[in-house]
C-alpha cells in the first residue's frame, strides 16, 4: 500500500509538469488550431537561459522572474515575425514551420551550452517532505508552484477585461473583431503566455531529468498526451489530463510487468492513440460540430 | 476558452492541390537523368558512389512521404519509424535466417506495409494536426521500442546489428559500392515509375479527391476511409523498403539511428523538394544528405539550426520547393529559346 501511494504521489507531482506543457500546448491550440512541436523545445530554451543567469550570479528567484518575462517576450517575438505570416496557410505549412521551430531550437541550444548534461538546483531541496518517505520537498514544491500559476491562470482569465478579450478572441474571432477586440495581438498574447507556462515547466523538472538540449523530448509527449486526455479545447481538461497521465505512467511502470524506464515513450503513444480513437475530444473537451 | 456553438464553414484542404500532370518529369527529361544515373560511378570516387546511393534511398522515402502528402493530403511525421522497421526487418533476416539480401526486400516492403495499414486504421480518423501528433509520437517512441529486452536476441538491443555487405552477382567485375549503387537505381526506378502510375491511375485520382476535398470525394463514391488506409499502408511499405535498401547499403542498423531527427529530415526533404511533385523527392534527399555534411563540417550540431532556417526560407520564399525552381528555370530556357 505504501508502494501504491508513493507511486501515486511521485506521479501527481510529474503530472504537474505535463499539466504545465498540455496547458501551453492549448493556449496554443485554443489561440491559432496548431499544436507546436517545438513547445518542448522552447521550455528547454528557457530552462538553459535561466541556467546561464544563475551561472552568472543572479540569485534562484530572481533568474525564474527573468526567465519568465525574457520567454513571454520570446514567445511574443516568434510568432509576429515567423506564425503571424502563416496564419493563413494550409496545416502543411505550419507543421513545417515548427518543425522548423524545433531543430533551429535545439541547435542552436546544443552549439551554446554544449550537448553534455547539466546539473540544475532546486530552491526546495530534496529531503523528504514532512519527515514522509513518501514524497520529496521538491515533488510538493513542484505541485505547489504549478497549483499556484494555475489559480493564477484562471483568475486571469475570468476576472481581467484582457482575458475576457483573449478567451472571446479564441472562441469567436469575428465577433471578438467586431467588438473591438485585437485579435491579432491577442494571439500573440496566448504565445507569450505559453512561452512563459512552459519556462515554468522546464525549470520545475529540470533537477529531476538534468539539463540538456534533448530534455523535454520526452516530456513534450507526455504534455500532448495530457492536452489529448484532457481535450485540446479545454484548458483545464490539459490540466486534469497532466495529472492523470503522470499517475498513469508511474504505476503502469511499477505494476504492469515489463514496463519499465524503457517503455514510458510506448506508454504514451498508446495512450494518445487509444484517447483520439475511443474519444477524440477528450475526457473534457467538447466535439468539434462542423457545418459544410 | 468557452464553448462556442458551431464553427468553421468548408474547411479548407490541408495541402495545396497540385494539378497532376505537373507532379512528374516530361519522358525526354527522365531518360536524360537516367542516362547520367547510369555512367556516372564510372567516373567518380567510390565514396561518392556510396552517397549518391544514399541519396536515392532516403529519395525513395521522401518519394513515399510524398505519395502520402502530396497525393492524398495526409501528413506523417513517423516516416522514420516504418524506415526503421524495414531496415531492422531486412537486417534480421540476413543475419538470423541468412536470407538473401534482395529477397529481404518485398518482406521488409511487406511488414512495413502491414503496420502502416494498422497504424493507419485508427489514424484514418483523425485528420491533419492529429495525424501529425499521433505519427510523431511514433517517431519519438520507435527508438525505445527497438531497444525493448525481449527482443534483443533478434535485434541486438542498443547495439544494433551488423550485416555482411554483398558482393556484386554472377562475379562480375565491380566492386561493392558500385554493385549496390546499380541495385538501388534499378528498385528506385521501378518503385518511382510505379509510384508515377499509381498516381496516374483512378486511385491515384481518387486520392487527389480526398486531398482536395473530402466531402466531394465521398459524395462521388470514393471510400474515403479504405483509400485513406491504403495511403497510408502504401507509403509506409515504401519507406520500408527504403530501409531494408538502407540496411543493406550502410549494413548497420542500430535503434538511435532512427530518431525524431531522421522523420524530420524526410519531412524536409519533401518540402525542399515539392509537396506532390515526385521528381522533387530526389532534390530533396539531396539535400539532407549534402547539406549536414557542409553544415556539421563548420560546427558540430549546426546542422539542425541550418536545417530549420532552411525550412522557413523555403516556407517564406519558395513555398513550392523545387518544383517552382523547376518551372522558373524551364521558362527561362524557353525565353532563351526563342
Amino acid at each position: 500500500m505504501e508502494l501504491f501511494t508513493n507511486q501515486v504521489l511521485a506521479g501527481i507531482a510529474t503530472g504537474a509538469i505535463y499539466a504545465c506543457m498540455a496547458l501551453a500546448v492549448v493556449m496554443i491550440y485554443q489561440a491559432i488550431d496548431h499544436l507546436n512541436f517545438a513547445q518542448g523545445e522552447m521550455a528547454m530554451f528557457s530552462t538553459f537561459i535561466s541556467w546561464q543567469l544563475m551561472q552568472w550570479g543572479v540569485p534562484y528567484w530572481w533568474s525564474f522572474l527573468l526567465t519568465l518575462a525574457i520567454s513571454f517576450a520570446g514567445g511574443i517575438l516568434i510568432e509576429r515575425l515567423l506564425f503571424k505570416p502563416l496564419a493563413k496557410a494550409p496545416v502543411l505549412t505550419n507543421v513545417a514551420g515548427f518543425i522548423a521551430l524545433f531543430a533551429i531550437v535545439n541547435s542552436v541550444a546544443g552549439l551554446t551550452w554544449d550537448f553534455t548534461i547539466k546539473q540544475y538546483p532546486t530552491p526546495f531541496g530534496s529531503s523528504p517532505f514532512l519527515g514522509s518517505q513518501l514524497i520529496s520537498t521538491h515533488q510538493v514544491g513542484m505541485i505547489g508552484v504549478t497549483l499556484l500559476m494555475l489559480i493564477g491562470l484562471y483568475l486571469f482569465f475570468q476576472f481581467t477585461r484582457i482575458g475576457l478579450a483573449m478567451r472571446a478572441a479564441a472562441a469567436l474571432p469575428e465577433s471578438a473583431r467586431l467588438v473591438g477586440v485585437n485579435t491579432s495581438w491577442m494571439i500573440a498574447l496566448g504565445w507569450g503566455m505559453a512561452s512563459a507556462i512552459g519556462a515554468v515547466a522546464g525549470i520545475l523538472i529540470a533537477p529531476v531529468v538534468f539539463l540538456e538540449p534533448n530534455m523535454m523530448g520526452g516530456v513534450l509527449v507526455y504534455g500532448f498526451a495530457a492536452a489529448v486526455l484532457g481535450g485540446l479545447s479545454s484548458p483545464l481538461g490539459a490540466v486534469m489530463g497532466g495529472f492523470l497521465v503522470g499517475v498513469f505512467e508511474n504505476l503502469a511502470g511499477t505494476y504492469i510487468p515489463g514496463v519499465g524506464n524503457e517503455l514510458k515513450l510506448p506508454i504514451a503513444l498508446a495512450l494518445i492513440i487509444t484517447v483520439l480513437v475511443f474519444k477524440p475530444a477528450g475526457l473534457f473537451g467538447r466535439a468539434i460540430v462542423k457545418r459544410v | 476558452m468557452s464553448v462556442a456553438a458551431e464553427d468553421t464553414v468548408t474547411e479548407a484542404p490541408a495541402v495545396e492541390a497540385v494539378p497532376k500532370r505537373a507532379m512528374t518529369l516530361g519522358t525526354g527529361t527522365s531518360l536524360v537523368i537516367l542516362a547520367a544515373l547510369l555512367v556516372t560511378p564510372v567516373f567518380v570516387k567510390n565514396f561518392v558512389v556510396f552517397q549518391m546511393t544514399m541519396v536515392m534511398i532516403y529519395g525513395i522515402a521522401v518519394l513515399a512521404l510524398n505519395i502520402l502528402t502530396g497525393g492524398s493530403g495526409q501528413f506523417s511525421l513517423g516516416q522514420s519509424a516504418f524506415y526503421a522497421l524495414g531496415a531492422y526487418t531486412s537486417a534480421v533476416l540476413m543475419e538470423n535466417a541468412n536470407m538473401n539480401y534482395a529477397l529481404t526486400l518485398p518482406i521488409a516492403g511487406l511488414v512495413s506495409f502491414g503496420a502502416g495499414y494498422l497504424f493507419g486504421k485508427p489514424a484514418l480518423r483523425l485528420s491533419g494536426i492529429y495525424l501529425a501528433l499521433a505519427t510523431f509520437a511514433l517517431a519519438v517512441a520507435m527508438p525505445q521500442l527497438l531497444k525493448l529486452h525481449f527482443l534483443e536476441h533478434w535485434t541486438g538491443g542498443v547495439q544494433g546489428l551488423t550485416v555482411m555487405k554483398p558482393d556484386a552477382p554472377f562475379g562480375l567485375p565491380i566492386g561493392q559500392d558500385k554493385w549496390l549503387y546499380y541495385f538501388t537505381l534499378a528498385i528506385s526506378v521501378a518503385i518511382y515509375v510505379g509510384s508515377v502510375n499509381l498516381l496516374r491511375s483512378r486511385s491515384g485520382r481518387a486520392l487527389m479527391s480526398i486531398r482536395d476535398n473530402e466531402i466531394a470525394a465521398s459524395a462521388m463514391g470514393v471510400d474515403v476511409a479504405q483509400y485513406k488506409t491504403l495511403a497510408f499502408g502504401v507509403s509506409a511499405g515504401i519507406t520500408g523498403i527504403a530501409g531494408g535498401l538502407s540496411a543493406i547499403v550502410v549494413a548497420f542498423v542500430a535503434p538511435d539511428s532512427y530518431t525524431i531527427n531522421l522523420a524530420i529530415a524526410l519531412f524536409l526533404g519533401m518540402v525542399v523538394g515539392g509537396v506532390g511533385w515526385l521528381p522533387g523527392s530526389f532534390v530533396g534527399a539531396a539535400f539532407i544528405i549534402f547539406v549536414p555534411n557542409i553544415a556539421e563540417s563548420i560546427s558540430k550540431g549546426l546542422s539542425g539550426a541550418v536545417f530549420g532556417v532552411l525550412l522557413f526560407i523555403v516556407i517564406f520564399l519558395v513555398p513550392h520547393g523545387a518544383r517552382q525552381v523547376a518551372i522558373v528555370a524551364q521558362q527561362m530556357l524557353g525565353k532563351l529559346k526563342n
